[in-house]
């Protein structure tokens, strides 16, 4: 993948909802980079704040403190051509395909309205061509069957693909995929989740994929990265082999035990992490020190109730935001050092 | 695999089956059949009927008659024939009905649509003015203007009676579109950056259609309402032949003592109720025209 700069950056990135009196600290010190052709998951429970992270990328949402930076450009200064360029350079698709496509319109004018926009066909043929070569793009064959069909007409996979296509009419260079598969059927999950592998592969794009199904991280993202959020926070980070095969966070522990295996053998001895709570704390009183300490097995008694663990290189090469983990790295490192010096 | 191969663009185009949707949704509710057909009967009797029947003409041989062959709903107390009077009268309430009806529908969308995407001041100007005029007793307000502004062209009266029909639909079109556009397609167009008249036109609206569609023929009938009060109150200028003068005259001629003259006072009165049960009647059913759904037909 490429090293130059990445093509969209948050920088301790914030986000405050006022509901009443009360202040939801929604996002909380987000920093993420993503570069050109990568796929990053945003993986968590609801609440975590991943939809949010993906609105304030796409730029449908301005983030309360922070930065966010496009091709290494604050977006905040962007204005006229540039701020066109980003808009279009980054697309979303959403959760619910039964909300996301306006049911007044045929799939040919809901695809063809931002073709015309941004004058990227001239007629009407132009357009319908380019309607059908994006339908077949997205599996939707044979696309003539498809183009006047209205919404309603549509199963929800289908659907789904239509958004895909959609966001795909400005040739976009990030995709925002919020939960793009969870709400349609498991058995058609497989094939969308092949068909957008199959796009980012074929257009170099770049997805950030947010998902709470650590299983479908594990399968989308293979040679990307995930990242781990919990109560507005992301607490670990890493390439998605290595956070799925050494979690390093005991939150992403928590998770990894919990995804049932095919083989009944291997889930049934799988060493279970013990939560000390099953439920997660409100985002209107996040816990102090460590968000996850009410739950977390590894509690430390006045460390990780006082102190907030920052992002830290790991035993292995992932960042965790864990006391504990930081302390049994530098300890390893120590004895590592040791070792070298006794050679 | 199937090689991408875009079809040559056909000849069939895209085009909204608009009539064939009517047409279904009539089959659908009979209900609505019956007032579209009430509706049509009403505008063909505005509009052509003047041509065909005679203007009523004043007949001192035949005054205060009942019912009869030569006059199917009698004639009033100058013997001028009530049927006549009531097809001649049609127009002018229903032209008045019509204009208020499209002024409020146009006013209160362009307001509300307006008021809920720009939000901040204009919102709270809009708002409080609809407050302002909600909280204005109409009839009252009616008569200080009736004294000073002539109340005498369609026009003028369509606008004055808009001037109080506008608050109600702007609110509600205000909150419809308040809760359009927080929908996923309209986020969807705002990151396709299509710009705000083309989500309020393309993406709202056409979500409204039918709501509009309904508020506009309920603005129509309460547009009826208010200017038969004003007429029948004398408020208007009563040079017109309309159905509210006849009421007005009906009532001050004495005609509603008579029993033979019973269908002076009834004749415009059962015109407006059996007008305006087909306007509400057409507006239950256009919700089914406007729903892509069943237009599909598919």
């Amino acid at each position: 993948m490429t090293n130059s700069t990445p093509i969209l950056a948050l920088e301790g990135v914030h986000k405050h909802f006022k509901a009443g009196r009360n202040t939801i600290r929604v996002l909380q010190d987000v920093s993420l980079s993503v570069t050109q052709g990568e796929i990053v998951c945003l993986v968590g429970e609801s609440g975590c704040g991943k939809t949010t992270t993906g609105k304030i990328i796409a730029g449908l949402s301005s983030p309360t403190m922070g930065k966010v930076f496009f091709e290494g450009q604050d977006v905040r200064h962007l204005s006229g051509e540039a701020f066109n360029a980003y808009r279009r350079a980054v697309q979303i698709v959403h959760q619910d395909p039964y909300a996301s496509l306006n049911p007044t319109q045929t799939l040919y004018r809901m695809l063809s309205f931002p073709l015309f926009r941004h004058r990227m066909v001239r007629t009407q043929s132009e357009a319908r061509a380019r309607v059908l070569e994006l339908l077949q793009l997205v599996d939707l064959t044979p696309p003539e069957d498809f183009i006047d069909k209205f919404p309603h007409q549509l199963s929800g996979g289908q659907r789904q693909r239509v958004s895909i296509a959609r966001a795909l009419t400005v040739n976009p260079r990030l995709i925002v995929a919020d939960e793009p598969v969870s709400m349609v059927d498991v058995s058609i999950r497989v094939s969308l989740l092949n068909t957008l592998s199959d796009l980012q592969r074929r257009l170099n794009l770049t997805f950030v994929f947010i998902t709470h199904d650590l299983a479908v991280a594990r399968y989308f993202a293979w040679e990307g990265r995930i990242a781990v959020m919990y109560l507005g926070r992301i607490v670990e980070l890493g390439s998605a082999p290595e956070v799925t095969a050494q979690p390093q966070h005991p939150y992403t522990r928590a998770l990894i035990t919990s995804l049932p295996e095919p083989d009944p053998q291997l889930t049934r001895n799988k060493q279970r992490i013990g939560l000390r709570s099953e439920d997660i704390p409100s985002l209107l009183r996040i816990p102090n020190g460590c968000a996850f300490h009410p739950r977390c097995p590894w509690h430390v008694p006045t460390v990780c109730d006082v102190a907030l663990p920052e992002l830290a290189r790991t035993e292995s090469s992932s960042l965790a935001a864990c006391h504990v983990t930081a302390q049994t790295a530098q300890h390893a490192a120590a004895l590592a050092a040791q070792a070298q010096e006794s050679n | 695999m199937t090689t991408a191969t875009p079809s040559l663009p056909q000849a069939r185009r895209f085009t909204l089956p608009r009539l064939g949707g009517i047409w279904s949704a009539i089959r659908r509710h009979p209900s609505g059949a019956i007032g579209l057909f009430g509706v049509t009967f009403f505008l063909l009797m505005a509009f052509v009927g003047p041509l065909i029947i005679p203007e009523p003409k004043v007949n001192v041989s035949a005054r205060s008659q009942p019912p009869s062959a030569a006059f199917i709903l009698g004639t009033d107390n100058q013997g001028k024939d009530i049927a006549s009077q009531i097809v001649h009268g049609a127009r002018p309430v229903i032209t008045v009905a019509l204009l208020t009806g499209i002024l409020t529908t146009i006013v209160a969308i362009t307001l509300g649509a307006l008021a809920a995407f720009l939000g901040g001041l204009f919102d709270r100007v809009v708002n409080s003015a609809a407050n302002f005029v909600l909280t204005i007793p109409y009839l009252v307000a009616m008569t200080v203007l009736a004294s000073f502004i002539r109340l005498n062209s369609p026009i003028t009266q369509a606008l004055i009676l808009t001037l109080w029909s506008w608050p109600v639909l702007m609110r509600t079109v205000r909150a419809q579109v308040l809760s359009l556009r927080e929908r996923e397609y309209v986020e969807a167009a705002v990151a396709l950056n299509l710009g705000t008249p083309h989500i309020i036109f393309r993406e709202i609206l056409p979500n409204m259609a039918s709501y509009i569609a309904i508020s506009m023929i309920l603005a129509m009938t309460s547009a009826i309402y208010a200017q038969i009060a004003l007429i029948t109150l004398g408020l208007v200028p009563l040079s017109d032949l309309n159905w509210g003068k006849m009421i007005f005259s009906a009532r001050t001629t004495g005609a509603i003592y008579i029993a033979d003259t019973v269908w002076f006072i009834l004749a415009p009165v059962l015109a407006i109720a059996l007008f305006q049960w087909s306007l509400v009647t057409l507006a239950r059913s256009i919700e089914d025209v406007f729903n892509p759904r069943l237009r599909s037909g598919a």
